[in-house]
Order: C-alpha cells, then structure tokens, then sequence
C-alpha cells in the first residue's frame, strides 16, 4: 500500500515556534514562500531583482529579531508582517532616492510597523558600527578576537596558532586588541 | 593586578570557569567596588554586541544559501514578468550602455567623416551628371534585337562601350559638341547615329570649366552631314518657354519635353538654365531646343532630390567656347550655322530633320 499522507500547511503559530527554536527548515520554508509577494512588490515599484532580495532579507532578520526577543504578537499573519516591513523599508528607499514622498502600488494589505523599523535600524547602526571596527582593527588582532571570543578557542590554541611564547604574551595581546577594538567602535 | 589580568579574571568569571572560592571571592571583591562592577557590565554588554554582529553575518549567510535556492527567474515569470531581464539590464546597465552606444556612433561618423562618405553622399544625392553607365547585359539584348532589324548595323555593334551621352553636330564636317564629362577619362569615343551607324570621333577641344567637348568624326565611311538645320540662340531665352530636347538615355532615340524654369543652374550656377524636363543619365550632351527649333542650351546634369530640376549650359556660352577654338588647334575654324531651318515645321517634323544630327556618345575606357 502506497499511502501519502499530505501535510497540512504549517500554521503561523509553527513558524514562530520554528523561528524561536533556530529550525533550518522553518527559516528556509518562510523565506520561499514570501519573496514571491515581496519581489512582484519591489518589481512593480521600479526596483530591481537585487533590491527585492535586500528589501526581503531585511524583513526577515526584523522578523526573527522581533520572534526572539519575546515580542511578537500573532495579532496578524505573518505574511501581513513581512510584506508591511518590506513596503516599509522599501517606500523609505524611495523617498532617498527621489527626494520627495513616493506612492507604493501595494499588491498586499499592511500594518504600520514603524516602531520596529526602528529598533531594527539601532540595531543596524550596532552592526555595521562593529563591522566596520572589525574591519580597521587588522590583523592579527581580528582573528585574535574572533578565534577567542566567537569561535570559542581557548588561550592556548590562540598561543599556538599565532606562536607566541607563551600564554601570558597571548593575553596580553588579546587584552591590547579588545580595548582597540572597543575604542574604534565606541569612537563617535 | 595587571589590566590583562583583571580582563582574563572578568572572562573566567563571567563564563563560569572560575574555581568556587574564587568565584565567591570575585563576587565579593565586584560588591566592593563599583568601578569593577562597572567594568563587568561593560564588558558584558561589549561582548552582546560582539556575538549580536556574529549572529548576524552567520544569518545574512543563511538567508543568501536559501535565497541561491530560488530560482528567481520562474518566480518572475509565474508573476508575469516576463520582459524584465531587458529591462533590468537596462536598468543596472544603463549608463555603461549609453557610453558604449555613444562611443560607437561616434567612431562611425568619424569614419564616415574621415573617408569622406559625407562629401560623396550629399554630391551624388543633390547633382547628377547624366553620363551613361552602360550595362552590358542590357546592350547585348539591344544588340541582338537590331541584329533581326538589320545587317548592316551589326558589325558596328561589337563592344557597347562603357559610357554614353548624346552629342549633336554643329557642321556639316562632323564636328560633334557634347559634355565633357560624358567623355571624361575616355580611351576611344564612338558616335553612333539615329541608323545605328559608329564612327570614330577624337576630342578637338575641351572646355572643363563650361563642361564641354567638340568631338571630330575621323572614321573615313563617314560622309558629310546636309546643311545643320537649327542656329544657336544668341540672346537670352524666355522663362516659362516651351523647350524639348532629344537624346540616347537608352539605345533608340528619346525625346522630352518640358519648360524653362529659371535662368540660374544648380547653386545658381549663371553658366546653365534650370529646366524642367524629364531627362535620364545618356541624356548629358543632347541639345536644348525651344519651339522654334533653335538651340537654346545643352543639358548636362539634374537635381536628384528635386523634381524636375535639370539643367543645361546656355547656348551663348556654347557659341563662346566654340569661338574660343585656336584655328591651328583644328586646321579651319568651326563656322556655327546662323540660320534656322525648322522655324515652320511642326514638333514631329522638327525631330524628324534633328534625328540626323544627334548621335549617340559611346565610350569605351
């Protein structure tokens, strides 16, 4: 006997429980079932294939960022969600571009999802401040810093790797690199 | 305590991995002193920042794996957009697109320019002089039909020759005038008559400035011409007269008719008349003749991009440069005929009598 069972289409409820719980599958299932929506939004907004995918990944990191910090209400659908963020960041890069207000042809209702563009953007701010820190503070002091304090190495490995004669040398390197790094970043 | 070491005892107590008196003893010295819980927090929240970048470089993959997974292509087209790798070309391209166009059509018109089309293109397009480029096969067949029509035209009929006009007599010895740029270049020169006879001609004279050319008939079967039947006009000619010339644009005789349309030639050159008439490329060097059958001038060229704009050099420069002939050039000086023969006779009688005078211009180079 041959039996298909179809799945049914996984609620919203389940994908928040995907997002919070890191599922590969759920991200991976919410990102091709919305950019379809998003692209016919951004193409038909005079923005091109690149735009739609910046516009959507965007969305989507708000997404989870919101989903894990605790605060998201299921008070719309997810698709609501995702395709009022979108319509949002994309209308703002608009306004830049043309330097005047721009109409959006919606090819879905909205909320307005302000207040978490945002918090999203001081995030943003946050990153790219600590990207472009990263960047400037070279090496070998950025491999230090992410062999120790992303990747998790332990001090001895670090010591070897980079053949420092011992272990206290290695900190005192490190300690060094942090207070550059902190320094870059906190710098106005 | 050294800096690198208080940061070494902040990690190791932060994550745990101090001994338990230790940890106590550091949880004592922090409710201390509050530059050390200060210096905690920082850090704490240093390190927030830190792993927050890394979470999101580490997403920013994720998502760009997943999105490589689309097939971004069919979306568009499920979605209806179907030419917008065109336009989305044009969109991200434009600009570069544009430098290349414009760079291309640049370096072409400077080809153009530098190999001077522009020169050529607009001569050739506004004044054509109306010499003959015979085409072989065309004459082959002509010759063949006369071939039927008679015998004793064919053994003149051998080459066709790789230019003709029209040129028409001025005396009875068979002296021929014509354009000079119908026999430009030649090698040898044929006249052929209305009977489809050839003799040999060899330029006397030549004037490039009026563009004309007396040709002398030296082929010894040639007999003299009766008495030439028209005169050349002296005086100006009427504007808005009735005018008709008569030519070999192909291999039989045609004639046109037209009007004199003004008395300035193409740039309002003085030397010619503008004339509308029909007239062909074979009509250069034919005879301009008003109703009375005197000669009034000697086409030599049209307007290709305006209608009926021909033209012929005037008769009083005709006369002029046959005048200017040095005798010892030619042995007697040519005598223009000063009376017209054909005043009285109808259209269809005046060209029966021309016939005889206009030959067909052959040149063979």
């Amino acid at each position: 006997m041959n039996l298909k069972i179809k799945n049914p289409a996984p609620t919203d409820s389940e994908d928040i429980m995907g997002i919070l719980n890191n599922s590969p599958d759920t991200l991976r299932r919410i990102y091709k079932t919305h950019f379809p929506m998003v692209l016919q939004m951004v193409l038909n907004n005079n923005g091109s294939e690149a735009d739609a995918k910046d516009v959507y990944q965007e969305s989507i990191i708000i997404l989870y960022n919101k989903v894990k910090a605790g605060d998201f209400e299921l008070t719309s659908k997810l698709k609501t969600y995702i395709y009022s963020v979108c319509r949002r960041i994309w209308l703002k890069k608009l306004n830049q571009l043309n330097k005047k207000e721009c109409e959006l042809k919606d090819v879905h209702d909205f909320l307005p999802v302000e207040n978490d563009l945002e918090q999203h953007e001081m995030r943003d701010l946050q990153f790219s401040k600590m990207e472009e820190s990263l960047l400037m503070l070279g090496e070998p002091c950025r491999t230090i810093i992410q062999d120790f304090y992303i990747r998790n190495r332990s001090m001895q490995e670090i010591c070897e790797k980079f053949g420092y004669t011992n272990a206290e040398n290695a900190k005192t390197q490190k300690y060094k690199c942090l207070q550059r790094l902190k320094k870059l970043f906190f710098q106005p | 305590m050294s800096e690198p070491q208080l940061l070494d005892w902040i990690e190791r107590y932060l994550g745990h991995k101090l001994s338990e008196d230790e940890q106590l003893e550091f949880e004592v010295m922090r409710l201390g002193d509050p530059r050390l819980n200060e210096r905690i927090k920082e850090h704490q929240q240093f390190m927030k920042y830190l792993s927050g970048w890394n979470e999101r470089v580490e997403f920013e993959h994720k998502l760009n794996a997943i999105h490589d997974e689309i097939d971004v292509d069919a979306v568009k087209q499920t979605l209806g957009f179907r030419q917008n790798r065109v336009i989305a070309l044009w969109r991200n391209h434009h600009s570069k697109i544009s430098v290349a166009a414009s760079v291309a059509i640049f370096a072409v018109m400077l080809t153009l320019f530098f190999t001077g089309y522009f020169n050529n293109q607009s001569q050739q397009s506004k004044y054509s002089a109306l010499r003959r480029e015979l085409d072989n096969v065309k004459r082959s067949q002509s010759a063949l039909m006369r071939d039927i029509s008679g015998k004793s035209i064919r053994k003149n009929n051998l080459n066709p020759g790789n230019f003709g006009g029209t040129g028409f007599a001025i005396n009875t010895n068979g002296d021929i005038i014509t354009n000079f740029h119908v026999i430009n270049g030649a090698d040898s020169v044929y006249v052929q008559n209305s009977n489809g006879e050839s003799f040999k001609v060899k330029p006397i004279y030549i004037n490039e400035d009026y563009d004309l050319a007396v040709l002398r008939i030296t082929d010894p079967s040639f007999k003299h011409l009766s008495p030439v039947p028209y005169a050349f006009k002296k005086s100006k000619a009427d504007l808005g007269e009735d005018v008709f010339t008569i030519g070999y644009p192909k291999d039989s005789v045609v004639i046109g008719k037209g009007y004199l349309s003004s008395f300035t030639g193409f740039e309002n050159d003085s030397l010619a008349y503008q004339v509308s008439i029909p007239v062909n490329p074979g009509n250069s060097g034919g005879p301009l003749l008003d109703n009375y059958g005197n000669i009034i001038g000697i086409i030599k060229g049209k307007q290709t991009q305006v209608d009926g704009a021909a033209f012929a050099t005037k008769s009083n420069y005709l006369m002029k440069a046959i005048q200017s002939i040095p005798a010892d050039s030619i042995g007697k000086k040519i005598v223009l005929n000063s009376k017209n023969n054909m005043v009285k006779l109808s259209r269809a009688q005046q060209i029966k009598k021309l016939q005889n005078y206009v030959f067909m211009v052959k040149v063979y180079n």
